[in-house]
């Protein structure tokens, strides 16, 4: 059993075979063949030795020709190792004795060699692991005549393990098949995680190396909520989990019970419930879990995995599709919200040092307004089919809000002029992600309609914490009481001028999180729609007073850790019946 | 007949250690020969036609090594083999 930690980006257990992706994205199932099929299957070995040594010996002469013999000599090593006789023994046993497949054997046996080198104290022999692998693939790759399968055509339900996706794997995903999802990269923000939270299927990322000690085959165990994966897990993990799983299921029956009723505190005081939503086709399912809407409409997923910006009818009907599901609930569309890196379209993407402090988001967008208009023009159709609100994400100076604001109008202005139908009165927000935003806020209030704190991102930016950084991690605490002095003093000056302040960062998917932030008075939050049901659980079960007094002594207390401690502790006194499920 | 074992001690003068590039030229000059021929580290054995068994040997800079030969032309593989770990396989 093996036991590895990472970053927690999509809730829930997941128990089954692992189906590994290594670096190179190709994958192994373990397989045996007929009895009497192990002759052939032999065969089908020669030949692809034949072929990779062909495509190999071709690799060494141009090579050779082009960068010199010394250079095209990596080839030459790589021809012997596959002619190796201690390898080639090796194979024939697993393939002609115990009927393993030529793939299997090949993954077996590569696996072994580059593990072992991979554990030599030498530095040279761990490098020359990945030579391994690449003969390893080119056999591979002759044995199967294609390069790699892909995550698109899975053979069966798989927890799939990789370094990393690709948006365009991550894009192609079918949810059907892909219980689970662990990478040894990747961090709460990056497609992985979008599409994994879209999908609810459970997903731990950036475990850091493991690659190393999983095989395709293997049972694995994802956790979801603590972002633990458990390699091999022993009986007694095994049931724990199992009856961990049957508890939650138990605890969402009892939850479905509430579905239809409001979520006000025990005294009656309103809290909007709002749905988080990655993709058009969860909003059926929003609506199901009683969301009181989408409070924040994510956008990215339409430029995820395509080299080519979405028409502005592809937007359209993306959004229509939400509106019309939501059933005239209020739909909140965020405009779109990536580094040019992130969504694939590598045509606007320059390569930077710093990409959370370069041109992502709103700036991306002001940077491009042909990108920009398409997206908004179909907002405002969208507009007309329900109650649509847009909002813009990292405002960070009073000019990106204006030069935003006038996009939006000369658009609205473009489609009356085209006669095109619109609703005039579309209602314009801004994200607080940045501080300078919080500190500017008495002047940005006059020039919109709503607030909506993006916690994530406010949290990374006040304490100046990258998450996906092992080293640092530790210090993103989006209870830290620097972050909440923001959010407290974004409630009072939004109120203020009687304007809603919702919080639609990650932390209101922590129940005990969310009794602070309506302690504090936050009446909106907007949540993954799988925290919906618990956290109304929790609003059902308090009165405002104790939120009130949860949130006055919370605020004075002077370090993360404090808060955290305090906020759980809290938690388990007032709704001890959810807090098993943390 | 069997054949004497001829054996000799070499030492790995490469920065990088027994790699890929010395491995294949012992290959290379091995099975050339008749004979058996091995290389020896503390206790473990690595065939000298294999590049796997002689990358597995993972022996670094200074390392010692036992080259070992088994066969008809064995003085001359054990001549030929260890003058390339002296001349540090011409790199």
């Amino acid at each position: 059993m093996l036991e590895l930690q990472g970053i927690a980006v999509s809730p829930g257990v997941a128990i089954g075979r692992a189906l590994v992706f290594d670096r190179e994205g190709y994958r192994i199932t373990r397989c045996l063949v007929a009895v009497g099929e192990d002759e052939r299957e032999w065969q089908r070995f020669v030949d692809a030795v034949r072929q990779a040594s062909l495509k190999l010996e071709s690799n060494r002469q141009s090579t050779a020709d082009k960068l010199g013999e010394r250079i095209g000599d990596i080839f030459s090593a790589q021809l012997q190792v596959l002619s190796d006789p201690q390898l080639q023994t090796e194979l024939e046993s697993l393939i002609r004795k115990k009927a393993y497949s030529a793939e299997y054997a090949v993954s077996e046996v590569f696996t072994k060699y580059a593990a072992a080198f991979r554990k030599s104290t030498s530095s040279f022999l761990s490098e020359r692991a990945a030579d391994i692998r690449d003969v390893e693939r080119s056999l591979l790759e002759a044995l199967t005549g294609q390069p790699m399968a892909t995550l698109k055509t899975l053979p069966h339900e798989a927890i799939v393990v990789s370094h990393d996706l690709t948006p365009g794997e991550t894009a192609s995903f079918d949810p059907e098949k892909v219980l689970g999802i662990c990478t040894e990269a990747g961090g709460s923000g990056g497609h992985t995680a979008i599409v994994a939270r879209g999908m609810e299927i459970p997903a731990v990322v950036g475990v850091g190396n493991f690659l190393h000690n999983i095989r395709s085959g293997d049972e694995v165990i994802i956790d979801g909520h603590l972002g633990r994966i458990i390699v091999s897990p022993n009986d007694a993990t095994r049931d724990r989990y199992k009856e961990r799983r049957l508890f939650r299921e138990s605890i969402a029956t009892q939850l479905q019970e509430i579905r239809d009723l409001p979520a006000s505190t025990s005294d009656g005081v309103r809290i909007e419930l709002m749905a988080n939503l990655e993709f058009p086709n969860e909003a059926a399912s929003c609506v199901a879990r009683g969301a009181d809407g989408v409070g924040l409409y994510r956008t990215e997923f339409l430029y995820l995995g395509r080299d080519q910006e979405p028409t502005e009818e592809e937007h359209y009907q993306a959004y229509a599709q939400v509106v019309r599901d939501m059933q005239n609930r209020p739909v909140v569309i965020r405009t779109l919200d990536l580094g040019a890196d992130k969504m694939g379209m590598t045509m606007l993407a320059e390569p930077e040092n710093n990409p959370f402090l370069g041109l992502r988001s709103i700036r991306l967008s002001l940077r491009n307004p042909p990108l920009f208009r398409i997206q908004v023009r179909a907002i405002l159709r969208a507009a007309c089919l329900g109650d649509v609100r847009v909002m813009f994400p990292m405002i960070t100076t009073l000019d990106e809000l204006r030069s935003a604001r006038f996009l939006l109008r000369s658009v609205s202005e473009d489609l009356a002029a085209e006669g095109k139908h619109i609703q005039c009165a579309v209602q314009v927000g801004m994200m607080v992600e940045v501080p300078a935003a919080v500190l500017m806020l008495d002047r940005f209030i006059d020039e919109i309609d709503f607030v909506s704190i993006g916690t994530n991102d406010l949290t990374q930016y006040t304490l100046a914490v990258d998450r996906s950084n092992d080293s640092v991690a530790d210090l993103y605490q989006a209870c830290d009481p620097a972050v909440l002095r923001l959010i407290q003093r974004t409630h009072q000056i939004a109120s203020e001028k009687k304007k809603s302040t919702s919080v639609c960062g990650e932390m209101s998917n922590n129940p005990a999180y969310a009794l602070l932030l309506v302690g504090m008075g936050i009446r909106t939050l907007s949540l993954a729609p799988a925290a919906i049901p618990i956290l109304k659980k929790a609003i059902r079960s308090v009165t405002i007073g104790q939120c009130e007094a949860m949130a006055w002594r919370a605020l004075r207390l002077s370090t993360a850790r404090e808060v955290d401690a305090f906020l759980m502790n809290q938690l388990a006194g007032l709704v001890p019946e959810i807090v098993l499920q943390a | 007949m069997t054949w004497e074992i001829k054996q000799c001690a070499v030492t790995v003068r490469n920065p990088e250690g027994l790699h890929m590039r010395p491995a294949l030229k012992i290959v290379q000059a091995a099975n050339g020969f008749q004979c058996q021929i091995e290389l020896e580290r503390a206790g473990q054995i690595a065939d000298c036609r294999s590049m796997l068994s002689l990358l597995t040997l993972g022996a670094p800079q200074d390392c010692e090594l036992l080259l070992r030969a088994q066969g008809p032309d064995a003085d001359e593989a054990i001549r030929v083999i260890s003058l390339m770990f002296s001349q540090q396989f011409d790199e």
